[in-house]
């Protein structure tokens, strides 16, 4: 049963993703990648990362797509849509891609499935993923956070910076 | 691959699936009824308001006004502008309802009572809610029109903007349940001596009822449709069915709203105990209905303020929810932080 | 983390309520000069809370050890000298916002996260703290499209090579189950280096060396060192430079320690082509902000041979040649902002032409500068290359240290063009007028003292660097 769940998830993550790059329309792209995020969301699921899964959908698809859309609307991007190819680049980027494949296939069989932490799936289990997560983050991970935090700090002084008048 | 539906339980399992069939139909059948007379309502409501009657001629009261305006707006021609995005133009009502339909499923309407007990029912709702922008913004780009374009722009700002002030006014009452499960908020809130969290989380709830009103496009927020301007805004070129599926969706999401109030802020179906305590006969009225009165009191405010109020100007819609709402939500989550570690 | 350990952390807090204080003050601060100064002030009393900081928290994800002091020190310096230089050029460039030093405090704040990050995860948000800010810092004079320009491309290019370093985390991870740089290290011990750890090694590598512009990955580097504001050039060739080469010895020799047989070949292949094209690149440019650029470039060459040769020796020299560059750098940035006025660039070769007959000092201070960039003695350029080379030499690589010679010689030709420029040749046109102020100049007197005292009496650095790292 899982592994059915597994495979729809990831066939139409696959098949999205692809879209998303392969569309011309803007628009649709971002429509493309609506549905990918909601069935990123669904691995989530999978992992009982119920939180993840909510956050995924109220951060990525919530704001952060909304953004592009409302960038994209912003754009005139006509000719962009009659254009034979957006860019030329697509052969280099087709080699990364296949590369960054290649590489995830031949690193396969190195990856290990114990870790090295004090949360267990047991005990993520137990006192269920929300807790956990809250736990981990407000006590062992609650450096990273906070610096998280001054990153987005940074992110909104330097936007309101770059939109600035300039001085006289 | 299928092996489990043939294994010994697998009747329960098909007795849950169809317990859950029909409760979702149960609940999906109600609500639409109830947005049916919340037009009527609403209709009634700014007509006595403004000392008129209201609608009278579709049977007594007119009474069956809605179902008359069902009937028309299904045999109505639909048109479609002829340098739309088709498929864009076809998903974008279908989004909005949907994301307005499935928050149903988490809400507890009285004990017990509830599609899906998930343990992250509140953020179920968040998210949704922040995908019912979609429709609105899609709807406007796609009909290729200036007028629901500008529209489609107004709502993608506003919706994103009051949504952080919503979520974040709901932060106290998560701190205080310490839960995002809305049935054991709304046991958390009987098991409080106030019976409710509107009072300790004043706040709050002044927060998310005014960010409710915005997120849901109501007046005075309404700049998204706006119709002295953009002479109905994002759906401008929709009509017929494909146009009451943005209507059905502004309403259900009124009821959502109205929902998530009272199961956050007002109780959910219990009663405080100080009025019990008072009045034992009480005990004995379904939670259903207190559920449906608390719900029918905060619309009914919804509809008063549409009457009453004027429309905002759009930096100013920006502005308080910018430099208002979200200071004062950050404001209740720090104090309600700060009360509740004392309290511990 | 027990509250008792607050101490380690201090420095880290410090530094980020006092770039918020300083971001506030901008608000009712009418004179931008003081809140420069108010920045000075922040690191002295950040740097009050460096002694008593040592110590480990958070299960070792984050470490304050002389080695992390040591860049702390460096970073610290190098916002001094940045801010010193910055608000006459600020003025002139039009564009005089205080949140400009709140930035550099910030990727400052970034960097020292970086130096004393003892898991993957603290150091990756470390480093975006740093590069996001130096993002909005390169395009920091909005109206002129070289730093719109630059701005872009190094966002661009940092998000891309941020993706590598993820994904080379990521593969760290699975196949050692950890992101702690310590555990990792034990790890590793017991594994057989595999085709998947050597390629999650490569991505960590490739990371790092577009963040410190090793050749082949260093496009970026010319482009956005030209078009930035010629303070944050400065800035950027040193600070961040400094921190990338923090994170790549903590990650290299101590995290990916056991592996050093696998990814010694590859960092001596990185060393000698960025040696090449940075020195051989240098060689065409008229622009002297672009030949620093490039210069940069090469300087980040020589110090990886620290890298290589390891041990106690050679992380010493490589550290200490990071505090010597900087220096040397930032004196030699100072001249360029010195030379920048209302409605000249004075970035050109061409502008140096005769400087020695108009302006003696500036040219002689360019001089020391450009002397010792090159690491003719008795400057401190001399002593940091020639610990390098012990160093090299003392780990078995002397043919590595003989190229490295070589290379500096070619250098020789386009640091001391310029000298030849500003000597030989007769000035041009009208006398170039200089744009100095009084921070500017302590900013120049600081550099050039440090340039000569340590070329002529190195030991008190050296026996600094040896003592952190021993």
């Amino acid at each position: 049963m899982l592994e059915f769940f597994f495979g729809y998830l990831s066939l139409v993550i696959i098949i999205f993703s692809l879209l998303v790059v392969l569309s011309k329309n803007a628009i649709h792209s971002v429509l493309y990648m609506l549905v990918m995020f909601f069935h990123v969301a669904g691995i989530y699921l999978l992992l009982q990362a119920e939180f993840l899964a909510a956050v995924q959908i109220i951060v990525y698809a919530g704001a952060i797509l909304v953004l592009f859309l409302f960038a994209i609307m912003l754009l005139n991007l006509r000719e962009e849509l009659s254009a034979e190819q957006l860019t030329d680049g697509w052969p280099a980027s087709l080699a990364v891609v296949a590369g960054l494949l290649l590489t995830l296939m031949l690193s396969l069989g190195g990856f290990t499935t114990t870790f090295n932490g004090s949360w267990s799936p047991e005990k993520i289990k137990e006192i269920t993923f929300t807790k956990a997560l809250g736990q981990a983050l407000y006590t062992g991970y609650i450096l990273p956070f906070e610096v998280a935090s001054i990153i987005l700090l940074v992110a909104i002084v330097g936007a309101i910076v770059l939109a600035k008048r300039r001085l006289n | 691959m299928f092996e489990f539906l043939i294994r010994p339980g697998s009747f329960d399992l098909f007795l849950n699936i169809g317990i859950i069939i029909l409760k979702i139909a149960v609940v999906i059948g109600v609500v639409m009824l109830h947005v049916a007379y919340a037009t009527y309502f609403e209709r009634k409501v700014i007509g006595h308001i403004q000392v008129r009657m209201g609608p009278m001629e579709v049977g007594p009261h007119g009474i069956l006004q809605p179902i008359a305006d069902m009937l028309k707006l299904f045999f109505k021609e639909d048109i479609i502008p002829e340098k739309a995005d088709k498929p864009v133009f076809y998903f974008a009502p279908i989004i909005s309802l949907m994301a307005a339909l499935s928050s149903l499923a988490v809400i507890p309407f009285f004990d017990g009572f509830v599609i899906a007990d998930i343990n992250i029912g509140l953020l179920f709702i968040l998210a949704l809610s922040s995908l019912g922008s979609y429709g609105l913004i899609l709807s406007g780009w796609s009909s290729d029109s200036k007028y629901s374009f500008l529209g489609g722009l107004r709502s993608s700002a506003q919706v994103i903007s009051y949504e952080i002030a919503m979520g974040m006014s709901l932060v106290g009452v998560m701190i205080m349940a310490g839960s995002l499960n809305l049935t054991e908020i709304v046991k958390a809130q009987a098991a409080y001596p106030t019976g409710m969290y509107a009072i300790p989380q004043f706040l709050g709830f002044f927060v998310f009822i005014i960010a409710a009103i915005a997120e849901t496009n109501r007046s005075p927020f309404d700049l998204p449709e706006c119709e002295s301007e953009l002479v109905a805004g994002y759906f401008v070129e929709y009509s017929g069915m494909r146009f009451a599926l943005f209507y059905a969706a502004e309403y259900i999401g009124m009821i959502i709203m109205g929902s998530l109030a009272v199961t956050c802020f007002l109780g959910g179906w219990t009663i405080p105990a100080f009025i019990t305590a008072v009045l034992p006969f009480l005990k004995y009225v379904p939670g259903i209905v207190w559920f449906a009165l608390k719900l029918y009191v905060i619309i009914f405010f919804y509809y008063w303020i549409r009457a009453t109020l004027p429309r905002y100007r759009y930096d100013q819609l920006m502005a308080i929810g910018w430099k208002v709402l979200i200071p004062l939500s950050l404001l209740n989550i720090v104090i309600t932080g700060i009360i509740k570690i004392m309290v511990d | 983390m027990n509250f008792t350990d607050i101490h380690t952390l201090m420095p880290e807090i410090v530094m980020a309520v006092l770039a918020l204080a300083v971001l506030l003050s901008e608000l009712v601060i009418r004179r931008k000069e003081t809140v420069g100064l108010l920045a000075i002030v922040s690191v002295a009393v950040t740097a009050y809370f460096i002694p008593t900081s040592f110590g480990t928290v958070f299960n070792g994800m984050f470490i304050s050890d002389g080695y992390s002091v040591f860049f702390k020190f460096i970073f610290f310096t190098c916002l001094i000298l940045t801010v010193l230089i910055s608000s006459r050029y600020l003025e002139i460039e039009r564009s005089s916002h205080g949140e400009y030093y709140a930035l550099l405090m910030f990727a400052t704040l970034g960097m020292m996260l970086m130096a004393s990050a003892g898991d993957l995860i603290v150091l990756y948000l470390g480093l975006e703290l740093m590069a996001l800010s130096l993002y909005v810092l390169t395009g920091f004079i909005r109206h002129e499209y070289r730093s719109n320009e630059a701005s872009l491309k190094y966002f661009l290019l940092g998000a891309f090579s941020s993706a590598i370093l993820l994904y080379g985390i990521m593969m760290i991870y699975a196949q050692t189950g950890t992101t702690d740089i310590n555990t990792i290290s034990s790890v590793l011990t017991e594994k057989k280096a595999t085709v998947s750890l050597l390629l999650s090694v490569i991505f960590l590598l490739v990371a790092f060396s577009f963040k410190i512009a090793l050749a082949p990955f260093h496009m970026w580097t010319p482009d956005v060192y030209e078009g930035a504001p010629t303070s944050i050039t400065a800035f950027m060739s040193v600070g961040p430079k400094a921190a990338g080469f923090a994170v790549l010895g903590r990650v290299f020799l101590v995290g990916l320690y056991p592996l050093q047989i696998n990814w010694i070949p590859l960092l001596i292949g990185l060393s000698i082509l960025t040696m090449a094209v940075g020195n051989i690149l240098a060689i065409q440019q008229r622009s002297v902000k672009r030949m620093l650029a490039y210069s940069s470039i090469a300087h980040a060459g020589y110090a990886v041979i620290g890298i290589i040769a390891g041990g106690n020796e050679g992380v010493s020299a490589m550290m200490n040649y990071l505090l010597i560059y900087m220096f040397m750098n930032i004196g030699a940035f100072s001249i360029l902002i010195l030379m920048r006025s209302e409605d000249f660039l004075g970035e050109s070769l061409d502008d140096f032409k005769g400087l020695a007959k108009t302006h003696p000092l500036t040219a002689g201070l360019m001089l020391l500068f450009m002397f010792s960039l090159t690491g003719i003695p008795p400057t401190a350029g001399f002593i940091g290359k020639f610990y390098l080379f012990k160093a090299a030499v003392g780990a078995g690589y002397t043919w590595l240290a003989i190229v490295t010679v070589i290379f500096s010689a070619i250098s020789a030709y386009f640091y001391l063009r310029v000298v030849i420029y500003m000597y030989m040749h007769e000035p041009e046109g009208e006398a170039v007028s200089l744009s100095g102020s009084p921070s500017l100049g302590l900013a120049l007197l600081i550099s050039a003292l440090l340039v000569l005292f340590i070329g002529i009496y190195p030991s008190p650095f050296i026996s600094f660097a040896r003592i952190v790292t021993g």
